[in-house]
């Protein structure tokens, strides 16, 4: 009953795959749609931590911390331009944001 | 031993409720499952030893990104069901992409296997465990000094996008009173005082205009 390097990296490969089907899954809903990027970027972190921990580098953990920097400002970022979207259109339907095609 | 359950409860957990976050029906529940499927995140890094980001998981994460979904989700008078039609029709296509990506995956683990090639080449050593050193001081001493500028970028990051919120949803209500500073800034003695002759036993009435 050993733990090791895979246990972690299949997790976050389940995870990653799941974000992934979820995206195609809710092609309608945008909310969805961020919370499986969040997902995959979770999958990602885990990765980052796993490979800290058996390689006794700090560096993956720091990595990790950017990353959730980033995700936080992306889901601040898109949530706003949700709230605005929603706001002209009165929907969130991705089939509809097509108001920038030429 | 103690381990090893508490790795298979989180990963279990971690991993049901991501998949419960994609299939939930009610967009709340999937905010909620979001919100189960960090913490057990959070558990997995405390189990490789990651004491902080597992706690900046439960901060960040559960204490402000997923409440703000769960307040756009909850602001938004979205008709949800309506956005759940194309549910049956697109699970097909889904499941053939996250089919495809899984079983590179699994290819790519089962071809090189999960050892660790590169493991003479350590960019920054953990303290080893005897030296009394935890997680977040070990963190803290590099970040401050060996990622200092990586630091400070990822705070300028959360600057912009600070702002950019607020500018994308900031809206100007018509109607309502507010204070222009330069204008009243802008104001001299000239347009703001009137000297007015009233010969002596006249009144004048005050002007209506210029009254703000």
């Amino acid at each position: 009953m050993d733990i090791g390097l895979g246990h972690y990296l299949t997790v976050a490969a389940c995870l990653f795959t799941l974000g992934i089907f979820g995206i195609f899954l809710n092609r309608k809903n945008v909310i969805v749609i961020l919370m499986s990027v969040e997902l995959m970027l979770l999958a990602v972190n885990i990765n980052f931590v796993t490979f800290s921990h058996f390689l006794q580098d700090l560096t993956g953990q720091v990595f990790a911390l950017f990353v959730l920097t980033v995700a936080a400002a992306e889901a601040a970022i898109g949530l706003a331009i949700i709230v605005v979207y929603f706001r002209n259109r009165g929907s969130i339907d991705v089939d509809e944001i097509n108001m920038m095609k030429g | 031993m103690i381990k090893a359950v508490f790795f298979y409860l989180f990963a279990i957990l971690s991993v049901s409720s991501g998949a419960m976050v994609i299939i939930a029906r009610n967009p709340v529940h999937a905010v909620l499952f979001l919100i189960l499927a960090f913490f057990n995140g959070a558990g997995l890094f405390i189990l490789l030893g990651a004491e902080f980001l597992a706690m900046l998981l439960i901060i960040v994460y559960v204490g402000a990104v997923a409440v703000l979904f769960l307040f756009v989700v909850m602001m938004l008078d979205v008709d949800f069901a309506e956005l759940k039609a194309g549910f049956i029709k697109n699970a097909p296509v889904g499941a053939l992409i996250g089919g495809v990506v899984l079983i590179e995956l699994a290819a790519l683990f089962l071809v090189y296997g999960f050892d660790l090639g590169v493991a003479g080449n350590v960019q920054t050593a953990m303290p080893s465990t005897g030296s009394g050193i935890d997680n977040t001081t070990a963190l803290g001493r590099v970040i401050y000094t060996k990622y200092v500028y990586f630091f400070q970028a990822s705070g300028l990051i959360l600057l912009v996008a600070m702002i950019g919120a607020i500018v994308l949803t900031l809206r100007h209500k018509e109607g309502v009173k507010r204070q222009s500073v330069a204008a009243q800034v802008a104001r001299s003695p000239k347009t703001a005082i009137e000297v007015v002759e009233v010969a002596p036993g006249n009144t004048i009435l005050p002007s209506t205009e210029g009254q703000n």
